[in-house]
């Protein structure tokens, strides 16, 4: 028995016989056919699938964007240009791609906080949380560097600058940004290995998006309920009921997408772009993509030292800890309700985080002087605040609303409840 | 390392209040905040026939453009993206491109391997007015003419008419400067460019070119045409774009309903 066959239920002859050696199919209907998800996932459960549709999306677009991109300092800039005027179609794969990138971020933000609204980071969910915020790092690196590419101006600056945060290392930084350049500035071998880089990463994040879904198969989908399902009656099979619900919302998404990509491509990069770099002048005004912006403000909002540690290293300890304590959030919220439905405090505090994190993204967005400073701070007070202080605190003394029996009963009403076996 | 210090050190100056809130209304954009407090006015927003969901060049204003861009602007301007070729796309026969080409002189060798001048063709680039970045910075009080190809979209916050606007207000925008303002020698006023002083003169003046169809050269209808000139030679693609874009955007609003009527039949039982 175990050198024969695998048998399988499959009727096509042809998929049994692969099935029956290499159990893919079987595989694909345990995972996206029979999944049993909650029946009770609002729309904002959507746009996990979304974003997995776009890094299909920018692998797609970014290969055939490779095949016509030359990445060399005297000709990336044309290239780019040629992809724009002399190839078919050239533009609006470009256009796809840069707009991607944003919509990439849009979807995985929408992701994020909804995450953090129903409690999706928790036990037994941790695994799932932190494999996320290792897709989001690698986000951010990717669209980093893929921003270089095109060599323009605030490719240059903006590469220029945040390369050169690692100089703040204490000893070795000066010695880390050199490596990091190939040189002894942002020039011809930063922009190769940039492109390499971007090349590869996103194979590297489509491997731990296997992870963060594999890992959520088993422990299973949370729900806006927060509560686990207690049977058939709280679930339904993944298809149909989710891929057309998926398929619904990809496509509103889509529509969002494309009326960027045609009628305003231009608006979420910088004009500068189109200037080609030139080391010999610094822009006006240097500012990252808009979903660099909030971390980029808690970088610029640390303008004093502290213990003897100077601003500018204490501003790149801060921006990293922002995103570090991300891994920690499961053991940092003690709370043992999930969703923040039944959480009357956690409720509102979540708005002023999301309000904290738009102010920062807004003071990012200023040139640092007057009152988006003060902002800045504000925000940036908050959002530490939040997570290392608040949430420890709030879990214990927080006293949750009553949670619903089970999910059929917070979808249908108690009544209802007892007599639901459809599905 | 200076650069980051640099930017960390403005963060510390602190300008007053008022402009501070004077920023926060301007709608949380970088550039625009930058303009207000550097005093520069928005410059006012044009009706041009590109922008919108239907918008299509000019070609007539566009032409005109060209022959602005031709007869003024390249004497100090290069435009490196473009060739003589793509002047079809503005409406100009193949004839009239070869005839435009032929008015130029290029470098090339021979067969022979020696260097010769020939006519351009039409798949050269467009004439550079200067041998190399060094000529034209020194021949124009020590920075070079800024290339025009993409001058349309590198101006502004990214939207569409960001930039036309702005070159339309700059190229109008020549004044006397203010009496408490003072222009260093051989440096022009202009009230819409970042800090008000500019290496580049008063070009554009009425008759400054003569229109061939009859339309009367006034400086404003220069700055239009050429600005239409411009649009296009920034985005070629921005028709084909459009047309695109509003049966893609249809397309997907069906699928959209398809989908969700799709949706409502399947999760009719599971309600």
């Amino acid at each position: 028995m175990a050198h024969s066959a695998q048998p399988s239920t499959f009727r096509n002859p042809a998929i049994r016989w692969i099935d029956s050696r290499l159990p893919i199919f079987s595989m694909l209907y345990k995972e996206y056919g029979e999944y049993p998800a909650p029946r009770n996932f609002n729309y904002l459960w959507n746009f996990g699938a979304i974003a997995g549709m776009m890094l299909v999306i920018m692998i797609a677009t970014g290969l055939f964007l490779s095949m016509q991109y030359t990445p060399h300092v005297d000709f990336a800039f044309q290239s780019v240009e040629r992809i724009m005027r002399d190839v078919n179609y050239g533009w609006l794969m470009r256009y796809i791609h840069a707009n991607g990138a944003s919509m990439f971020f849009i979807a995985v933000y929408i992701h994020i906080f909804r995450g953090l609204y129903y409690g999706s980071y928790k036990s037994p969910r941790e695994l799932v949380w932190i494999f996320g915020v290792v897709i989001f790092l690698l986000m951010m690196a990717t669209a980093f560097m893929g921003y270089v590419l095109p060599w323009g101006q605030m490719s240059f600056w903006g590469a220029t600058v945040i390369t050169n945060l690692f100089s703040a290392i204490p000893l070795i930084g000066e010695n880390i940004v050199t490596w990091l350049w190939g040189g002894f500035a942002v020039d011809n071998p930063t922009l190769n290995r940039f492109y390499s880089l971007h090349f590869l990463l996103p194979f590297v994040i489509l491997g731990v998006v296997i992870i963060h879904v594999g890992a959520f198969h088993i422990t299973g989908s949370n729900n806006p309920s927060g509560i686990d399902p207690k049977g058939p009656q709280d679930t339904l099979p993944f298809h149909p009921y989710y891929t057309v619900k998926d398929s619904f919302g990809i496509v509103v998404f889509l529509i969002f997408y494309a009326f960027i990509v045609f009628f305003m491509p231009n608006l979420m990069g910088h004009a500068d772009n189109y200037i080609q770099a030139n080391p010999l002048q610094t822009p006006a005004h240097i500012v990252p993509e808009w979903y660099f912006l909030p971390f980029y403000a808690i970088l610029r909002s640390i303008t004093f030292s502290l213990f003897g540690i100077p601003a500018k290293l204490l501003g790149v300890i801060a921006m990293f800890g922002a995103i570090a304590l991300l891994f920690v959030l499961p053991w940092l919220d003690t709370s043992r309700v999930r969703s923040a439905r039944f959480r009357p405090v956690y409720r509102w505090l979540f708005w002023v985080l999301v309000a904290s994190v738009i102010g920062l993204g807004y003071a990012g967005s200023q040139p640092p002087e007057g009152l988006p400073v003060v902002i800045g701070q504000i925000s940036m007070a908050y959002y530490f605040l939040h997570f290392l202080v608040i949430l420890p605190i709030l879990g214990k003394i927080e006293r949750p609303l009553p949670l619903p029996r089970s999910i059929s009963e917070s979808v249908l009403g108690p009544s209802a409840a007892s007599n639901t076996v459809k599905a | 390392m200076p650069l980051l210090d640099k930017i960390m050190l403005r963060s510390v100056a602190l300008k007053s209040l008022g402009t501070a809130a004077a920023l926060l209304l301007s709608a949380g954009l970088g550039l625009q905040a930058a303009r207000a407090a550097e005093g520069q006015p928005e410059p006012p927003a044009q009706n041009w026939s590109f922008s919108g969901f239907f918008g299509t060049f000019d070609r007539a204003s566009a032409q005109r453009g060209f022959q602005v861009y031709k007869e003024v602007c390249s004497n100090c301007h290069s435009m490196h993206l473009m060739s003589y070729r793509d002047l079809t796309g503005l409406g100009f026969t193949q004839d009239e491109v070869k005839a435009i080409a032929a008015g130029y002189k290029v470098a090339d060798t021979n067969d022979a391997g020696e260097a010769i001048e020939r006519d351009a063709l039409p798949a050269d680039k467009f004439h550079n007015p200067f041998p190399n970045d060094k000529a034209a910075a020194a021949a124009n009080g020590g920075k070079v003419p800024p290339d025009l190809s993409l001058m349309a979209k590198a101006r502004g916050e990214g939207g569409e008419t960001d930039g036309p606007n702005y070159i339309y207000a700059f190229l109008t925008g020549f004044h006397d400067a203010p009496p408490d303002f003072k222009v260093p020698e051989g440096l022009n006023y202009n009230a819409y460019f970042p800090g008000h002083v500019t290496a580049m003169p008063n070009i554009l003046t009425d008759d400054a070119v003569t229109y061939s169809d009859g339309t009367k050269a006034t400086r404003e209808q220069e700055a239009w045409d050429v600005v239409n000139f411009l649009m296009w030679t920034a985005e070629p693609t921005l028709e084909q774009r459009k047309h695109t874009g509003v049966k893609v955007i249809l397309f997907l609003i069906i699928f959209a309903g398809l989908l969700y009527s799709v949706k409502r039949k399947v999760w009719a039982n599971a309600h």
